[in-house]
C-alpha cells in the first residue's frame, strides 16, 4: 500500500507516515496535532472538517491524504498572523457569531474562500456558499453577519 | 427493550424530572486541597443538606476536615489568582461566561481575572449535570454567593491588618480600600500566608439585579478566542502519549445478539487488536484509518429480534401505554364538556427526533494501573464517572472523568457509552484509547428526543372562556404537560410507555411536544369561538407574566398592526417552562403550487427574570429558534426492524443557512425577578407558531411534528 511521508501546511512542510488512502482530516489532527480542524460527520455534509487546498475549500474527511500531498493546504490554525487574527476570524469573534464553537473553524474557512472569490457578497450569496455548513447551536444570523463585518474590514485594509 | 446491546444503561434522570441531588461526600481530603490550592483563601458552598451538620462551624482552617456535601467552590490564590470550580460543564450554552460575571459582580474583580474549572470529578465537587436550565437559577447564585462571602472575608483580613471596622472599608477592582483615607492592598497581598477557608450557608447578601454593573451586561465569550484559532480542545481533540484509536463493531440492529465472529483477517493487520467481550466487539489501532479498516474486516452474524417501525410507531404507543397517573385535576370534566358552547377533541403525534450535535460522542481513556481517567463531552460528568464505577468496579478515587468544554449536546449527552467503550478497549491493549462515534452511530446508538401521542378533549364556553380542559401525552413526558390558561376543570395525565427506541432528554424535552399539541389546540378553539388567537389567549390567561409575553411578541411582530399578503399566514404560540415566559409569533409562506413551506419571520419574546448577558441570551433565544424549525417542520427519526433507515445528514435533514427565517429576539428583563435558565424555554413556542401559521394562511390544521417534512400536500 503506497505511504505518503509529507503534507504541505499552512506554509511548512510535515513529514508524516500515513496510508495514501488515509483521511487528510485524521493525517492532520493525529499525526500533525492540527486539531482545530474538525470530523462532523465523514459524509461530506457538514463541513466541519473544511480546510483550504490551494485557496479551494474542501472536505478533509473525504479527501486522501494522497490527494492532498502535492496541494498547499490551509487550516485555521493557518489563519492569524504573528498572533493577529484574520479579519474573519475577529469578525466571528466580535459578533459573537458562535456558541458551542466546534463548527467554527469550518464556517471561517468555508467563509474565508467566499472572501477571496468574491469580496462583497450580498447576504443571498452568503446564504448559498454556506448552505453545506452546519451549526446546530443556529447561529447561522450571526455568522452572516460576521462575515459582512469581515468583507467590510478586508475591504478597508 | 432495546437497550440489550448497549453496555451500560441508566435510567435518563430528566425524564421524570428527578429534582433531589444525592447526599454526597466530597472527595478530596484537607491534604490534597493544601498541595492542590497552596495557601490563600477558600470559600466553599454547603448544600442545603449539609447545613444541619456543618451548623455553627462557618469558618474553619485548611487543617480541619473539609465540610461535605459542597456545591461548588471559590479559591483566592497567594498570588491573587481567582479560580471558581464547579461541577457543571460548558456546551456551548455560555455558563463559563455567565458565571463568571456571577463572581465578578461579587467578588468585585475584572472578568478577565478568574478562571472557572468545570466537570472534573476531581477538581470539582459533585453535581448532578447541566441539564433541566438549573445552571443560572441554583449555580449562578451559589457562586455570587460564594464571591460575596469572599469578598467580605478579605475586607476583613484588610480591617484586621489595619486595625479599623469593616464598615470603614470598601472593595474595589480587586483592591480594598480604606473609604477615607488612602490605605489600598490588593487581594493578593491579603490571600499571602493565609489558609483560610469559609463556608457559606444561605442568606448571604446579594447584589440585587438593579445593581449590577457586570451580571447583566454583554460580557463576550471568556475564551472565545480559543474558538477563532482552533485552540480550544474539545473532547474529540484530546491526545495522549502513546494513544491508540478504537472503532466499535455494532450489531446490525437493536437487541441483536451476536452469533458469530471472523475477525481472522481484522488479527492479520500490524498493530490491531480486536476486543471482544461477550457481544462487545471492538478494535484498537495505530491510526484512525486503519482502525476504521480493521473494524470493516470483521464479519460478525447478528441474531436479530422482531421490532416495531416507525409506520406503526403511534399505535404501538397508545396500545402500549402504562396507566397514566393523573398530574393534575379540577373540577369535573364532564360539567364542564356539559357548559360548553364549543367542544374539540383532537390528537396530535411527535417524532422521534435525534439532537445530532455536531461534535459527536468521543472519549479517551487511559488507565495508569488501575486507575482510570477520561476525557468526554458530557452533561454529567459525575453521571459517567458512576456508570465507569459500576462498569469497572472502581471506587470513586480510581476514577476521573474531564469534560473539555463540549461541542454542543441539547440534552443527548447525559450518558457514558462512549467513555466506557473506549475504557474498555484501553484496558484491553493497556494504551490510551480514544474514540470518537461515526454520525451513523451518533444516529443510531444515542437516545433520542421521545416521540409521543397526545390526546386533547376541550370546551370553551359562549364567552370565549374555556370550560374543560383534559390532556393525555403517552410517552413523550410530563415537562409543560400543565397547561398555563385558567380552567375550572381539568384532567391532565402523562402515560409512560415502554419506548420502542432508546430515549432520553432533549432541549425543553417535552414541553415542545406539550406546548404544541396545547397551543394548536388553542387556536382552533379561538377559531370555534370566533376570536382573535391573541385574544383569546390573553382573555384565558391570569398570568401577568405570560400575558406580557404574548403582548410583546405580538407587538413587535406586528400581529395587529401588520396583514399577512395572500398565501401568508402568522401565528402565535407560548407558555411557561422551567421558569421562563415565552411567546413567539410567525409569518410563513405556502407556495401553493408545491406544497413548500417557508418560514418568513419569527419574533420570540422571553421573561426569564432578571437578564444575566443580554447578548448571551440574544444568542440563546434565536439558536434554540433555529434548533427549533427543524423539529417543528422537517426532523424525523424513520426506523423498521431494529435499524435506523435514515441516519446520515444526507437523510436526516437538519435547519441549514437557506431555512432561516429572520428572527427578532424581544428580551423582558425582569430585575425583579430571579434570573431563570434559558437555553430551553425559548424553543417553545416555535413550533405551534408555524403550525398555527400554516392553519392561518391554508385553512389546513396539522397535528404531527414535523409539520411539513415533505411539503403541505394538497
Amino acid at each position: 500500500m503506497a505511504r505518503i511521508t509529507g503534507i504541505h501546511v499552512n506554509g511548512k512542510h510535515h513529514a508524516i507516515d500515513a496510508d495514501a488512502e488515509a483521511s487528510l482530516l485524521s493525517v492532520l489532527r493525529d499525526q500533525i496535532g492540527l486539531t482545530g480542524t474538525k470530523f462532523g460527520c465523514g459524509e461530506g455534509q457538514c463541513r466541519a472538517c473544511t480546510v483550504l487546498a490551494e485557496g479551494k475549500p474542501i472536505h478533509s474527511c473525504l479527501t486522501s491524504v494522497g490527494e492532498a500531498a502535492d496541494k498547499q493546504i490551509t487550516t485555521i490554525e493557518g489563519l492569524a498572523k504573528d498572533g493577529k487574527l484574520h479579519p474573519v476570524q475577529q469578525a466571528f469573534l466580535d459578533a459573537e457569531a458562535f456558541q458551542c464553537g466546534y463548527c467554527t473553524s469550518g464556517m471561517i474557512m468555508t467563509a474565508v474562500a467566499l472572501l477571496d472569490r468574491n469580496p462583497d457578497p450580498d447576504e443571498k450569496t452568503i446564504r448559498q456558499f454556506m448552505q453545506g455548513n452546519i451549526c446546530r447551536c443556529g447561529t447561522y444570523p450571526r455568522i452572516i453577519d460576521a462575515i459582512r463585518r469581515a468583507a467590510a474590514a478586508m475591504k478597508k485594509s | 427493550m432495546n437497550k440489550g446491546s448497549i453496555p451500560v444503561t441508566v435510567i435518563e434522570p430528566e425524564r421524570y424530572e428527578l429534582r433531589e441531588s444525592p447526599f454526597y461526600h466530597f472527595e478530596i481530603d484537607r491534604r490534597d486541597f493544601i498541595k492542590l490550592m497552596g495557601g490563600g483563601v477558600a470559600v466553599f458552598l454547603l448544600l442545603p443538606k449539609a447545613l444541619a451538620q456543618e451548623s455553627g462551624r462557618r469558618g474553619f482552617g485548611f487543617n480541619e476536615p473539609l465540610p461535605q456535601n459542597i456545591g461548588a467552590w471559590l479559591h483566592i490564590g497567594e498570588d491573587g489568582a481567582v479560580t471558581v470550580y464547579t461541577g457543571k460543564a460548558e456546551m456551548g450554552q455560555n455558563i463559563r461566561t455567565s458565571l463568571t460575571q456571577a463572581v465578578a459582580e461579587e467578588l468585585h474583580v475584572k472578568v478577565g481575572a478568574i478562571q472557572l474549572v468545570m466537570g472534573d470529578t476531581q477538581l470539582t465537587p459533585f453535581d448532578m449535570g447541566t441539564f433541566g436550565s438549573r445552571t443560572t437559577p441554583t449555580m449562578n447564585k451559589q457562586l455570587r454567593r460564594v464571591a460575596a462571602v469572599a469578598r467580605n472575608v478579605l475586607v476583613e483580613l484588610a480591617a484586621k491588618r489595619w486595625n479599623v471596622s469593616s464598615a470603614d472599608l470598601v472593595a474595589v477592582n480587586g483592591v480594598v480600600r480604606e473609604r477615607n483615607g488612602s490605605r489600598t492592598v490588593d487581594y493578593a497581598e491579603l490571600a499571602q500566608g493565609q489558609t483560610l477557608a469559609r463556608a457559606v450557608v444561605e442568606n448571604e447578601p446579594l447584589t440585587p439585579a438593579s445593581e449590577w454593573t457586570v451580571a447583566g451586561t454583554s460580557v463576550p465569550k471568556v475564551n472565545g478566542r480559543a474558538f477563532m484559532t482552533g485552540e480550544h480542545l474539545f473532547p474529540s481533540d484530546i491526545r495522549r502519549p502513546g494513544m491508540m484509536f478504537g472503532k466499535i463493531v455494532r450489531p446490525a440492529s437493536y437487541g441483536a445478539t451476536l452469533t458469530s465472529l471472523d475477525d481472522r483477517k481484522a488479527r492479520a493487520m500490524p498493530g490491531v487488536t480486536v476486543v471482544r467481550e461477550g457481544d462487545f466487539v471492538g478494535v484498537v489501532a495505530p491510526s484512525e484509518f486503519e482502525a476504521a479498516r480493521a473494524a470493516a474486516a470483521i464479519r460478525a452474524e447478528w441474531k436479530s429480534i422482531p421490532q416495531p417501525s416507525n409506520a406503526e410507531l403511534f399505535d404501538y404507543l397508545k396500545s402500549h401505554a402504562e396507566q397514566g397517573r393523573a398530574d393534575y385535576e379540577a373540577g369535573s370534566m364532564k360539567e364542564g364538556l356539559a357548559s360548553a358552547a364549543h367542544r374539540l377533541s383532537a390528537t396530535y403525534t411527535i417524532a422521534y427526533i435525534q439532537h445530532a450535535p455536531l461534535e459527536p460522542r468521543a472519549a479517551v481513556a487511559e488507565w495508569q494501573n488501575d486507575k482510570l481517567t477520561v476525557w468526554t463531552g458530557s452533561q454529567r460528568p459525575f453521571g459517567v464517572q458512576e456508570e465507569l464505577e459500576q462498569a469497572f468496579h472502581l471506587t470513586k478515587d480510581n476514577c476521573r472523568v474531564i469534560v473539555p468544554d463540549t461541542g454542543g449536546a441539547y440534552g443527548g449527552k447525559h450518558t457514558g457509552e462512549c467513555a466506557i467503550e473506549a475504557a474498555r478497549l484501553a484496558r484491553a491493549v493497556g494504551r490510551p484509547v480514544k474514540l470518537v462515534w461515526t454520525r451513523e452511530e451518533e444516529f443510531t446508538w444515542a437516545y433520542f428526543r421521545p416521540a409521543g401521542v397526545i390526546e386533547i378533549n376541550s370546551g370553551v364556553g359562549a364567552d370565549g372562556l374555556l370550560t374543560a380542559w383534559e390532556f393525555h401525552n403517552y410517552n413523550s413526558g410530563a415537562a409543560a404537560i400543565r397547561t398555563p390558561y385558567d380552567v375550572p376543570n381539568q384532567l391532565i395525565q402523562f402515560h409512560p410507555v415502554n419506548s420502542p427506541l432508546r430515549q432520553g432528554s432533549y432541549r425543553a424535552l417535552a414541553a415542545t411536544a406539550n406546548h404544541f399539541a396545547r397551543e394548536s389546540h388553542m387556536d382552533d378553539l379561538a377559531h370555534l369561538a370566533s376570536m382573535d388567537p391573541l385574544d383569546f389567549r390573553l382573555k384565558n390567561l391570569k398570568s401577568e407574566r405570560l400575558k406580557f409575553a404574548f403582548t410583546a411578541a405580538a407587538t413587535a411582530f406586528g400581529w395587529k398592526t401588520r396583514k399577512p399578503p395572500k398565501g401568508h399566514g402568522f401565528g402565535i404560540g407560548g407558555g411557561f417552562e422551567k421558569g421562563g415566559y415565552v411567546a413567539t409569533c410567525a409569518e410563513v409562506a405556502v407556495d401553493p403550487s408545491n406544497g413548500n413551506v417557508h418560514v418568513l419571520r419569527v419574533t420570540t419574546a422571553f421573561d426569564c427574570g432578571a437578564v444575566v448577558n443580554p447578548d448571551g441570551l440574544r444568542n440563546q433565544i434565536v439558536g434554540a429558534n433555529i434548533m427549533g424549525l427543524g423539529g417543528a417542520l422537517f426532523e424525523a427519526i424513520e426506523f423498521s426492524n431494529g435499524r435506523i433507515t435514515n441516519g446520515t445528514f444526507a437523510q436526516y435533514r437538519v435547519p441549514r443557512f437557506s431555512d432561516v427565517p429572520e428572527i427578532q429576539p424581544v428580551l423582558i428583563d425582569r430585575k425583579d425577578q430571579p434570573s431563570a435558565g434559558a437555553g430551553e424555554t425559548p424553543i417553545c413556542g416555535l413550533a405551534p407558531a408555524i403550525g398555527n401559521a400554516i392553519f392561518n394562511a391554508t385553512g389546513k390544521r396539522i397535528r404531527s411534528m414535523p409539520l411539513v417534512p415533505h411539503g403541505l400536500k394538497a
